[in-house]
């Protein structure tokens, strides 16, 4: 191979999509997050640190296309994916939300818009605020690529004092018309002081096919507030998968955030929470179930910004395969956030001695009255448990599913979201060979320094 | 009815270099007997127990074991406990996330299975366990925790004999299961292991400490030494090593060389 093709096998930028003219302080976004991409571009230097354990050279060697706007596949995708029952259902297809397809009778304090609608109509300033305010495009080339095409986004918002009862669940199909097709939702959450909301974010695609999602969603919450949010990634064995999720709450406000990983061939999810008044309760938990080739990489971030508040976070991985994970958590505690109390767990089960787990732990502390606390551990199935199970009757295949199955159940029985929990358990059982419908009813806690 | 037939056993620590434990184990135990093994630390008692349970980290080199007629060494460990073996840990393991009552039914039912009994429903297992629970004295709430975690050492030991008591074994084995009980707790343990007492069943236990004995009177006590029986003898034997200690018998051994 010349040179010249050499170096083109080893970077190649995405094509640009051409987007609708939009309102002029999202042309600027536009504007500024292409500029810092074409600066930036992707971080393959081995010496950017957050990036040094992922290999993003499969993404970075091809030649990415904007995929389609619309498409009947993401529809049916849709239909197969929505949780029926009271939920809310939105539907982003190839980053572009579709509301003719979404729930139309919605529960008052919540509006559900295009950010295109959005940031031109009634609460264009809400929007103006907010928009790209968490996720910086010149932290992340990424969030940087993913801000170059700001074009039919959704925007939620949660009126003060609203409690939406029901789960907004909302569906993001990549659904690509053609190979190498990538797709960039994009999803802004406000909620208003002393709102409540349960949010699913479930990323699906074809189960079969190469195609990139860059997702961002920033969500910003006020005082007083309960968000329980959820985000499943089921994509293709075969996709990439790099996301952000930037969230800042305010005073007295609750975050629970469970993030759970089975699709995709390498997936990067940066997670990054700012407690951002006192007696804020944090909670991170995670769960990747994977095999194969697949990475997953976690990189969380609790920033700690005000006194008295605790966080909590449990990552567990269920490792098979030649698959690999990365653990990177980070807890950043200001100098005034006194008394606060930071709890991390990372756990990793190791199916097949080809499978590897990298976890880290990164706390910086600048308050002196604090209780920051981390554990990791990382290993094979438990030789004692099998055979302990064994000598009561078990065979050493049942004894092996039912330790794993509880390893993970051990995050998705925190789960509040039924179908989200029922999904994630049947799919547990199936990388098992039990039945769909398996579920031990009579789970026991475990891990409950972790809390929920 | 011979139920177990221990011949020459020995075995060692698996793997190359590994240390022999065992070194020509004889013992026959009938249907109905309690039998007793004392012994001191590293002497091989709690090897043997695991031997019989088949544990892969030991290697038997020699000697046979015939179970009910059969070559138990010729089972995996889950058909050896499905064939009514059944060993009470000296260290029982935490097992967190799973369940004591998913995980006893499930123990209960592949048993049942194997014996081409129905399994028993949700209701039955209650049942049954209800009528353990009260023999063992043991709260309720047991059931619904992770099997051990965080147990205290009389709670695990306990459980252990409940399981036991649930799981219907032939052959008892009990190792060192009076080790880390109050006395209270012991009673407890003894009273329940009593009542497993049966014309068709045996016990074998595993213990440091005349002690266990008081409470559960044993038909035969062995000393094991150096990976052998050197002695057996009736109930009297064991109040003998508690009043004198191993010395004489090491000393007697000693001197027949």
């Amino acid at each position: 191979m010349s040179a010249v093709a050499e170096k083109n096998k080893q970077s190649k930028k995405p094509v640009m999509a051409k987007l609708p003219a939009a309102t002029g302080w999202v042309e600027d976004l536009r504007r500024a997050g292409r500029a810092i991409f074409d600066a930036q571009g992707y971080p393959t230097d081995s010496k950017i640190e957050a990036w040094r354990h992922t290999n993003i050279r499969p993404i970075v060697e091809t030649e990415w296309h904007p995929a389609v706007a619309d498409s009947s596949a993401a529809a049916d995708l849709f239909k197969h994916y929505a949780f029926g029952g009271d939920a809310i259902e939105l539907l982003i297809s190839n980053g572009h939300y579709q509301p003719a397809h979404s729930s139309k009778s919605l529960p008052s304090g919540l509006i559900v818009q295009s950010l295109d609608e959005a940031a031109s109509g009634p609460h264009a300033e809400i929007v103006k605020t907010h928009l790209g305010s968490r996720a910086k495009a010149d932290k992340n080339p990424f969030v940087a690529l993913n801000q170059a095409h700001l074009n039919g986004g959704l925007f939620i918002h949660i009126r003060a004092g609203a409690a939406i009862s029901q789960p907004i669940h909302v569906v993001i199909a990549a659904s690509p018309d053609e190979v190498a097709a990538i797709n960039y939702p994009r999803i802004l959450i406000v909620v208003e002081n002393g709102a409540h909301a349960t949010i699913v974010e479930s990323y699906v695609g074809p189960q079969k096919g190469i195609y990139f999602t860059n997702a961002v969603t920033e969500i910003i919450a006020g005082d007083d507030a309960v968000i329980d949010h959820y985000k499943l990634n089921q994509e293709s064995r075969e996709a990439y998968h790099i996301a952000t999720m930037d969230v800042i709450i305010g005073r007295a406000t609750q975050f629970i955030s469970h993030s759970c990983t089975i699709g995709s061939s390498i997936t990067r999810n940066d997670l990054n929470v700012r407690l951002n008044g006192e007696h804020c309760f944090g909670l991170l938990n995670g769960l990747v179930l994977i095999g194969g080739t697949q990475h997953v990489d976690y990189h969380t971030l609790l920033e700690h910004a005000y006194p008295n508040c605790p966080s909590y976070e449990l990552y567990k991985h269920v490792l098979d395969g030649k698959a690999s994970g990365i653990f990177k958590g980070q807890i950043f505690v200001h100098d005034v956030a006194q008394k606060t109390d930071a709890k991390q767990s990372s756990k990793t089960l190791l199916l097949s001695d080809d499978a590897q787990m990298n976890s880290q732990p990164a706390l910086e502390i600048y308050a002196d009255d604090v209780k920051c606390t981390h554990g990791s551990t990382t290993g094979p199935i438990d030789e004692a448990s099998l055979f302990y199970m064994e000598t009561r009757g078990l065979s050493r295949e049942q004894a092996r599913q039912l330790l794993i199955y509880a390893f993970a159940a051990d995050v998705t029985r925190r789960i509040k979201v039924e179908p989200v929990r029922a999904r994630l358990e049947s799919f547990m059982a199936a990388l098992q060979g039990l039945p769909q419908d398996f579920r031990i009813q009579e789970l026991a806690s475990h891990d409950d320094d972790a809390v929920y | 009815m011979e139920l177990l037939k221990i011949e020459g056993l020995e075995a060692k620590v698996a793997g190359v270099g590994g240390r022999e434990i065992l070194k020509g184990v004889n013992l026959t135990i009938r249907a109905g007997e309690v039998h007793a093994i004392m012994g001191k630390n590293g002497g091989g008692k709690s090897t043997l127990a695991q031997v019989l349970m088949g544990k892969e980290s030991y290697e038997v080199t020699s000697g046979s074991i015939t179970y009910q007629g059969k070559d138990l060494l010729e089972m995996d460990t889950e058909e050896r406990a499905r064939e009514g073996i059944f060993l009470a840990f000296q260290y029982p393991v935490e097992i967190p996330g799973v369940s004591t009552s998913y995980f006893l039914r499930a123990a209960v039912n592949e048993t049942r299975k194997h014996r081409g009994q129905p399994e028993l429903d949700a209701k039955d297992f209650l049942k049954l366990v209800k009528e353990k629970q009260s023999l063992l004295k043991i709260d309720s709430s047991f059931m619904n925790r992770a099997i051990n975690e965080g147990f205290s050492g009389g709670e695990k030991k306990r459980n252990e004999v409940f399981q036991m008591a649930v799981c219907d074994p032939t052959l008892c084995i009990m190792d060192e299961t009076d080790s880390g009980l109050d006395i209270d707790a012991l009673k407890v343990v003894a009273q329940g292991a009593n009542t497993l007492r049966r014309p068709d069943r045996a016990i074998l236990m595993v213990t440091h400490y005349q002690r266990l004995l008081d409470f559960i009177k044993p038909d035969y006590v062995h000393v094991m030494i150096d990976g052998r029986i050197v002695k057996t003898g009736g109930p009297e034997l064991a109040q003998e090593l508690e009043d004198f200690g191993y010395d004489p018998i090491e000393k007697s051994l000693a001197g027949s060389k």
